[in-house]
């Protein structure tokens, strides 16, 4: 059928979010980690000054939002400099933790540096299955850094992540936020993308936790209403038509990786053919507006049949391009959650696995020599 | 927990007020999120700190504005609290 449909030209937003992965090194091992399997090591990381002048770059551009990220962000011992960057130019900073090596000391620098947002993770409520999830000793830890956290009177955030091996304890997980005090809780069913898509197996819910898990997250949500604000992201796999996918390619978010790759999104190294640029090499405004990987999918003139005709289009933006890619080998096919494609039963077939018995390959580097693999 | 002309509004913890250099908008950020806010609004939640009454809050910007704007505010506000952005504080 030929496709008379013309190609709406891409609206060229500014973006508002910056994602900066300082650092792959992570003391925990979360089989469901998105970064990807190839990790770079510690000798190949952007400098302090590299980090700055991304940030006023981005600041530049129009970021508003700063996420301090990794694998565990503390580990850099720049953050505070670089958090005192973010302040003065008047961006809001968020430092995604995973609470190990926040002492009362590093809390502090990080509260007169200004970071404005603390968000710990917390892999379950029952602190042995925390542990097997994270695939370390942590739940102390995370215990004492949620109690420094509040004790600092800094904002404070909750993240958990969840999955088969999680999501029965929903009720407990969202009291155990409670209790610690949290202003936000941040319920996200996870992605996979990454260590989490080669331990999908393994972390996919079934049909029957994910029903259960509604109800009991409503009712949170509206017990705690002005008190804990609470986010339920339900898992996409679980729904007849795809996310929106980081609010669509190259239109609000910029990720940056340890080793100074600007991305679109976490997903965006597992798509072949893309050219990756390095921050050091060209200005985020240049990255930005003309690189050939910010404009690889803007707009919907990549648009194949039938995303490129779908009313549906400027809602999801034919959802996520990586996982599209990853699960049938063609960036350009409707993400094949969308229950219009045929692709769809790649999906229902993963799907189908959920509930069987799998063990976690932990996160970790690569030794020298090793290739990890995809799933 | 609505919102009455009784509550004593405070801006949410997380949010914060602040004005984006480059678009040149007052901005209320707040985690993974950013809401442009116009001049009213940035007048309305400057006296959130918690201590006002909704009603006060009111008067204050009647005088200000020589007007009557007890159900705007009182609208906005409530708008903002379903939003999580503001807390009541009863």
């Amino acid at each position: 059928m030929t496709d008379l449909t013309p190609a709406t030209p891409p609206a060229l937003l500014y973006p508002t979010t910056l994602l900066a992965e300082l650092t792959y090194r992570c003391p925990l091992h979360c089989p469901y980690c998105s970064n990807p399997l190839e990790m770079s090591r510690a000798d190949s990381e952007l400098s302090t000054d590299d980090w700055k002048r991304v940030l006023s770059q981005a600041r530049a551009l129009g970021v508003l939002q700063l996420g301090l990220s990794g694998g565990e962000p503390l580990i850099r011992k720049d953050l505070e400099e670089l958090i005192a960057h973010a302040r003065a130019e008047g961006m809001y900073s968020t430092l995604v933790t995973s609470g190990l090596g926040l002492t009362r000391a590093r809390a502090e620098r990080l509260k007169a540096a200004g970071v404005d947002h603390v968000q710990v993770s917390f892999q379950d409520s029952d602190p042995v299955n925390a542990e097997k999830i994270a695939g370390i000793r942590s739940v102390k830890q995370k215990m004492e850094a949620a109690a420094v956290v509040k004790s600092l009177d800094l904002a404070f955030s909750v993240n958990v992540v969840l999955h088969r091996g999680n999501l029965d304890h929903l009720q407990e997980i969202i009291e155990l936020a409670a209790e610690l005090g949290a202003d936000r809780l941040e319920l996200a069913n996870t992605q996979y993308y990454g260590w989490a898509m080669k331990n999908r197996t393994a972390l996919m819910p079934t049909r029957a936790q994910v029903e259960a898990s509604k109800p009991i997250a409503e009712a949170a949500i509206r017990k705690y209403k002005g008190k804990m604000q609470i986010l339920y992201v339900l898992p996409d796999y679980y729904e007849k038509y795809p996310k929106p996918c980081y609010g669509g390619w190259g239109r609000v978010y910029i990720l940056v990786t340890p080793d100074g790759r600007a991305l679109p999104c976490h997903g965006a190294t597992q798509i072949s053919g893309l050219q990756f640029v390095d921050v050091r090499e060209r200005s985020l405004e240049w990255i930005w507006r003309e690189s050939p990987i910010f404009n690889a999918f803007r707009g919907d003139g990549w648009m194949k049949e039938p995303c490129r005709s779908c009313p549906r289009k400027d809602l999801d933006f034919g959802g996520c391009r990586c996982q599209a890619f990853a699960l049938t080998g063609d960036a350009t096919n409707a993400d094949p959650v969308c229950t219009l494609v045929p692709q769809r039963a790649l999906i229902d077939a993963a799907l189908a696995e959920a509930g069987d018995e799998a063990e976690y390959v932990y996160r970790h580097l690569p030794a020298e020599g090793e290739t990890v693999g995809t799933a | 927990m609505a919102l009455t002309a009784g509550s004593h509004p405070r801006l949410w913890r997380l949010a914060r007020l602040d004005f984006d250099r480059v678009r040149q908008r007052r901005v209320l950020l707040y985690p993974e999120g950013a809401m442009f806010i116009n001049d009213t609004g940035a007048a309305i939640l400057e006296l959130c700190d918690g201590t006002r009454t909704v009603a006060e809050i009111a008067r204050t910007l009647g005088e200000r504005y020589q007007a009557e704007v007890g159900a705007d505010v009182l609208e906005y506000l409530a708008g903002m609290a379903q939003r999580d952005l503001v807390t009541a504080n009863d």
